[in-house]
């Protein structure tokens, strides 16, 4: 703290994703409407304004926004028809409910001074337990206890099948931790990094090329942004198909 | 100004503090507001879930559907006006065949026709050519005789006056036929 007041800089790259309550009041208790809650607002407006206002024509020849919206179902729709295969079609929804969700509010956390929701264990742990949990759930209703079939590998020599059976079932219950970290890792590092070298922006020589690296940044950050979005969909197919699938990869 | 950057980095750390004290720096890791982030999340979700398929998806899907419809039924009935298009160049072709064919007949029956009245009338004048002379033979025949019977006349007429004129009478009878014998001696 000493060392930042005698340089001048106000370098606090971890202060973006500070969880405040929005109407005053320091507890922040489940149902406490805070800058969370604002943002995940925001991003079902938008979600809505798009996906809805934006085909509201239903037009054959359709408008630019119109248009998005079919790119974005279409993009999803063939993701989990070649994933998941014929039968986790029916899943779609749900699927298409994570890509948005993640998608808009990781482009939303870009916008400066907004609040990135995507960028908190909490909720992208909550969004990869709920596929792992709703996969493995699918899987034993679906395929009943052939599911646990998954872990062991028919194809593999009979005496190193309970050792791959191990590290497979290891593997499963690190799905949702790599599936969630992954995404808020992302999130979270791009925009913290961001801010430290916004930060220096202060020291007039080195202000230009900071502007510049950021730019640069930014750019990088909205590649990740649909990157991660698009990555954290596919992964949620890849794992859908095992319950869907049956016990083959 | 150093000390109102001074004083704002203290005012933000004191609020962090709060958080820090229990997450160890990171607003992540504070375990306190994640009841509050997973349950705006899990109302988030459903909304954008009921958004979804209460309107989007079956409106865009409607769309798409309808869109499919539309192209599929444009290209059905562009192969339709095709085949139609095929199947007038055909009897168009074929008109065309009738009529040379038809016209190729004409020709050949007016050439036909025309032949056979230049024929008759070739044979018409033939036959008033023919007709013609067999008068002007006629006529000539005529002449001549008529010619020969003067020739007699005056033949027996000119020696008649011959032979009163040396002073001899001579019956009528007799110079006539002296001068036939003479004209077909």
């Amino acid at each position: 703290m000493s060392e930042e007041a005698s340089t001048g800089f106000h370098i606090d790259p971890m202060g973006q994703f500070i969880v405040k309550p929005l109407f005053g009041g320091d507890h922040i208790a489940w149902y406490t409407v805070t800058n969370v809650t604002m943002w995940m607002a925001v991003a079902v407006v938008v979600i809505a304004a798009l996906l809805v206002l934006g085909t509201r024509r239903r037009a054959i020849v359709p408008s630019r926004s119109q248009s998005v919206a079919e790119l974005l179902y279409g993009f999803i729709y063939n993701m989990v028809e070649e994933v998941t295969g014929h039968e986790g079609v029916k899943y779609f929804p749900y699927v298409m409910t994570l890509f948005l969700f993640i998608l808009f509010s990781n482009l939303l956390g870009l916008l400066p001074m907004s609040f990135t929701t995507t960028s908190h264990v909490a909720v992208t742990l909550t969004l990869a337990m709920l596929v792992f949990v709703g996969v493995t759930v699918l899987g034993f209703v679906k395929n009943g206890i052939g599911f646990l079939g998954m872990f062991w590998v028919a194809s593999a020599p009979l005496v190193i099948r309970p050792v791959l059976a191990v590290i497979e079932i290891i593997s499963y219950f690190v799905r949702p931790v790599s599936h969630s970290i992954r995404l808020a890792g992302n999130l979270m590092a791009g925009h913290a990094v961001i801010k430290v070298i916004a930060g220096f922006a202060t020291l007039a020589v080195a202000s230009p090329v900071i502007v510049g690296a950021v730019t640069a940044i930014y750019a990088l950050e909205l590649l990740v942004a649909c990157v991660q979005a698009y990555v954290f969909t596919i992964l949620t197919c890849v794992y859908l198909r095992d319950a869907v699938g049956g016990a083959h990869h | 100004m150093a000390t109102e950057a001074q004083d704002a980095g203290a005012v933000t750390h004191a609020a962090a503090g709060h958080e820090a004290a229990a997450s160890g720096g990171m607003p992540q890791l504070d375990i306190t507001t994640w009841p509050n982030q997973i349950f705006w999340l899990l109302v988030t979700l459903v909304a954008i879930y009921l958004i979804l398929t209460r309107v989007a998806l079956p409106r865009i899907s409607a769309v798409l559907a309808e869109r499919r419809g539309t192209i599929t039924n444009d290209l059905a009935a562009a192969e339709e006006l095709k085949q139609k298009a095929t199947e007038a160049e055909a009897a168009y072709n074929k008109a065309l065949a009738t009529a040379r064919t038809e016209a190729a007949k004409i020709v050949a029956a007016a050439r036909a026709e025309i032949e056979a009245d230049l024929a008759k009338a070739t044979a018409k004048a033939d036959a008033d050519i023919e007709a013609k002379t067999a008068v002007s033979e006629q006529r000539i025949a005529e002449i001549r005789a008529n010619s020969i019977e003067s020739v007699t006349e005056v033949a027996k007429d000119t020696a008649k006056e011959l032979v009163s004129a040396l002073g001899g009478a001579a019956d009528a009878r007799s110079i006539t036929a002296a001068v036939s014998a003479r004209l077909k001696g």
